[in-house]
């Protein structure tokens, strides 16, 4: 088990003839189960062509009806995305990625307000995120498949990189991980810290789970609290941006201290103060997990 | 991005939102013709820089003769304006907003952000306008009234009438109080705002609302579809180092401290300078490659924190997924020699290509400092600074 896809997963990639669209498929189909999993493509300009093998549809609804694909991952650029992502949810995906970085936040805003109002079953993960990897099973996104490892322990975090970074000490540890989720680091998005935790907490074969954040935004103090009341896993966390300056966007657009709220400081006492065991040392979280399993 | 308050008040009045009259100037000629031609008996000089605080520093001066105004304006050009967000060094004041003065009943405060949690903008407002709003969410909350806008309606009457009730605006008044609410609302909508901040917002003697103040701050990720805001970018008011690396399309910022880091990811890079922190060090600044850096790129990275005085080492941390470890060493090496690097390099390098990253660092000759992880790379980086200096 695992959480949001595994092998069985069968992914359409929205913007698949673009230089992005089409390296990622390239990586992500020859990782694990990749070659039976990625199943469709989706480009109005070049339906009944084909990518590498997979087929183009002309929308995303016809995609699904004939490929049977039910997750998407979205490489279509900013000033398009966010509709590329309403035609995902439209069309009913269970779940719909967001890789894209750099989509106006009104634009996210839009299509958020119509998801709620609609009701809509599909869950979005990012924008402005490397997407996620049930090791040796399913890779969908931008993160490279070969530090993963096949394990029990569960990796949320909203930066790319810095995921990377954990998964990565997780391995040269021997621990391997469930899944690994990065949400995205722009300051509209679909799942959040909260989100994903719940997923881990209901997945059978995750034991742990490490959630990294950073600065800006509550999202992290809101996950720390329904970790206290709900979590029957152990959590550990890193918050990045200890050194960050206020009034300054840290690279990504969330990542800005505003109005003295969302510093690190602050959300490291919350998550401390609600059991999850926190390190100030970025190169101490898999040692800090692994203590945590003993 | 950033405006000028007169330039936030140009576009205030397009979307119908009062304020006074006002004219820009960039000289103290410019300062004395503009207030004769406003006219009137009283005239505030405003310092235009991008900072906020700007009255407490000593950058907004009231003149009630014309020879005040040239004295003001004289004083306030080109001094070095410090308020608590420019920092000890200040920002040289270019140009200045002369304004007929306004006849004050009450001072009060509209502001607007993206609420993360409702993913609705959020419109706020308070009764205690002219004072350092943060100060008074943090003792006063109650006194903050909040409203959470849909999207696809817009702020209506009611809503907008509602929040001008409650911070204060008397009966009278309220009809054009709540048409400037949703002016402001579609100014802050259309304009693919970040921010948007009035304080502050006044009632007149003669009962009418004005905004007094204009701070607008735009998303840039949505400037690609508004060349007109884009043409009211001033450089002057931006770190010369952050405009050189938009330029190579890299992710900027100077800090205080004197070991310059260059790392792939902004959630990498902030945990880099933590690091840096941890060990006792102190980074100069954030700096993001991205996904793609090519030679050139890092070479450019290099310049940019080099043209730094303060920086006395430099630690490169790269995981290397998409882009490869070999890549960016070879792109280190030729920086590194290209720019005649005389300062210590620590380079931590992880992932796709690790060895043959390594391979090239050390074969290159150059005075390495290779380190296995991020904590020794803090480690190293702060120790070759305790010797070089």
């Amino acid at each position: 088990m695992s959480i949001l896809i595994d092998k069985d997963t069968r992914v359409m990639t929205q913007g698949i003839t673009g230089k992005t669209g089409m390296f990622h498929t390239q990586t992500s189909r020859a990782y694990a189960n990749g070659k039976a999993c990625y199943v469709a493509g989706v480009n109005p300009k070049k339906a009944g062509e084909n990518f590498e093998g997979i087929p183009i549809y002309g929308t995303v609804r016809d995609a699904k009806e004939k490929s049977g694909a039910t997750v998407s991952v979205i490489y279509v650029p900013p000033p398009f995305a966010a509709a590329a992502i309403w035609e995902a949810v439209e069309a009913d995906l269970d779940l719909a990625i967001c890789i894209t970085e750099g989509i106006p936040v009104r634009d996210m805003v839009e299509v958020r307000e119509r998801m709620r109002k609609q009701n809509r079953k599909t869950l979005l993960l990012g924008p402005n995120c490397p997407g996620v990897i049930t090791p040796d099973e399913l890779k969908i996104g931008i993160m490279p498949g070969h530090i993963h490892k096949k394990g029990r322990v569960g990796v949320v975090s909203r930066s790319g990189t810095l995921t990377y970074e954990a998964v990565g000490q997780l391995t040269e540890l021997g621990i391997g991980q469930s899944s690994a989720v990065g949400i995205g680091g722009d300051p509209v998005n679909g799942l959040k810290h909260v989100d994903v935790l719940k997923l881990f907490n209901e997945d059978p074969d995750t034991d742990a789970v490490i959630m990294i954040g950073e600065i800006g935004g509550s999202d992290e103090e809101t996950a720390a609290e329904w970790v206290k009341q709900n979590m029957k896993k152990p959590v550990v966390g890193f918050i990045a941006g200890v050194t960050a300056p206020p009034g300054k966007r840290m690279g990504h657009a969330g990542a800005i201290i505003s109005g003295g709220k969302g510093t690190a400081q602050e959300k490291l006492a919350v998550m401390e103060a609600c059991g999850i065991r926190v390190t100030k040392n970025p190169a101490e979280m898999g040692r800090l997990l692994k203590s945590a399993l003993e | 991005m950033k405006i000028h308050e007169y330039q936030g008040k140009e576009m205030f009045r397009k979307y119908g939102v009062s304020t006074p009259r006002g004219i820009a100037c960039f000289s103290v000629d410019e300062a004395v013709a503009a207030a004769h031609k406003l006219g009137g008996k009283v005239w505030v000089v405003k310092a235009q820089i991008h900072a906020g605080g700007r009255g407490k520093g000593g950058g907004v001066k009231v003149a009630k003769s014309i020879e005040e105004v040239r004295a003001h304006a004289m004083s306030i050009l080109g001094m070095q304006l410090v308020t608590h967000q420019t920092g000890p060094e200040g920002q040289k004041v270019r140009r200045l907003l002369i304004e007929e003065g306004a006849d004050i009943a009450k001072e009060l405060y509209v502001g607007m952000v993206v609420d993360r949690g409702t993913q609705r903008v959020v419109l706020m407002g308070s009764s205690e306008g002219g004072m350092d709003i943060e100060e008074v969410a943090a003792k006063t909350p109650e006194k903050i009234h909040k409203g959470f806008v849909d999207p696809e309606a817009g702020l209506s009457e009611a809503e907008a009438r509602d929040i001008a009730r409650r911070i204060g605006i008397p009966d009278p008044a309220l009809d054009e109080a709540s048409a400037l609410l949703r002016g402001l609302y579609r100014c802050f909508w259309e304009t693919d705002a970040s921010l948007l901040e009035v304080n502050p917002l006044v009632l007149t003697g003669a009962g009418r609302v004005v905004a007094l103040d204009a701070k607008l701050n735009f998303d840039d990720n949505a400037l690609f579809r508004h060349a007109d805001i884009v043409a009211l970018r001033d450089l002057d008011e931006e770190d010369p180092l952050e405009i050189e690396a938009s330029k190579h399309d890299l992710s900027y910022i100077s800090l205080d401290g004197d070991i310059g880091c260059m790392v792939n990811g902004a959630g990498l890079a902030m945990a880099t300078m933590d690091t840096i922190k941890l060990y006792g060090g102190s980074p100069a600044n954030f700096l993001d490659v991205g996904g793609g850096a090519t030679a050139e790129k890092v070479t450019a990275a290099f310049n940019i924190m080099l043209s730094n005085p303060k920086v006395k080492a430099i630690l490169v941390n790269i995981f290397g997924g998409i882009m490869k470890c070999d890549t960016i060493a070879a792109g280190v090496v030729a920086a590194a020699r290209e720019v005649q690097l005389s300062v210590p390099l620590v380079v931590r390098m992880k992932g796709t290509n690790e060895d043959l990253g390594k391979k090239i660092l050390q074969d290159s000759g150059l005075p390495i400092i290779s380190a296995n992880n991020m904590a020794e790379a803090g480690e190293r980086v702060v120790q070759a600074i305790g010797k070089a200096s």
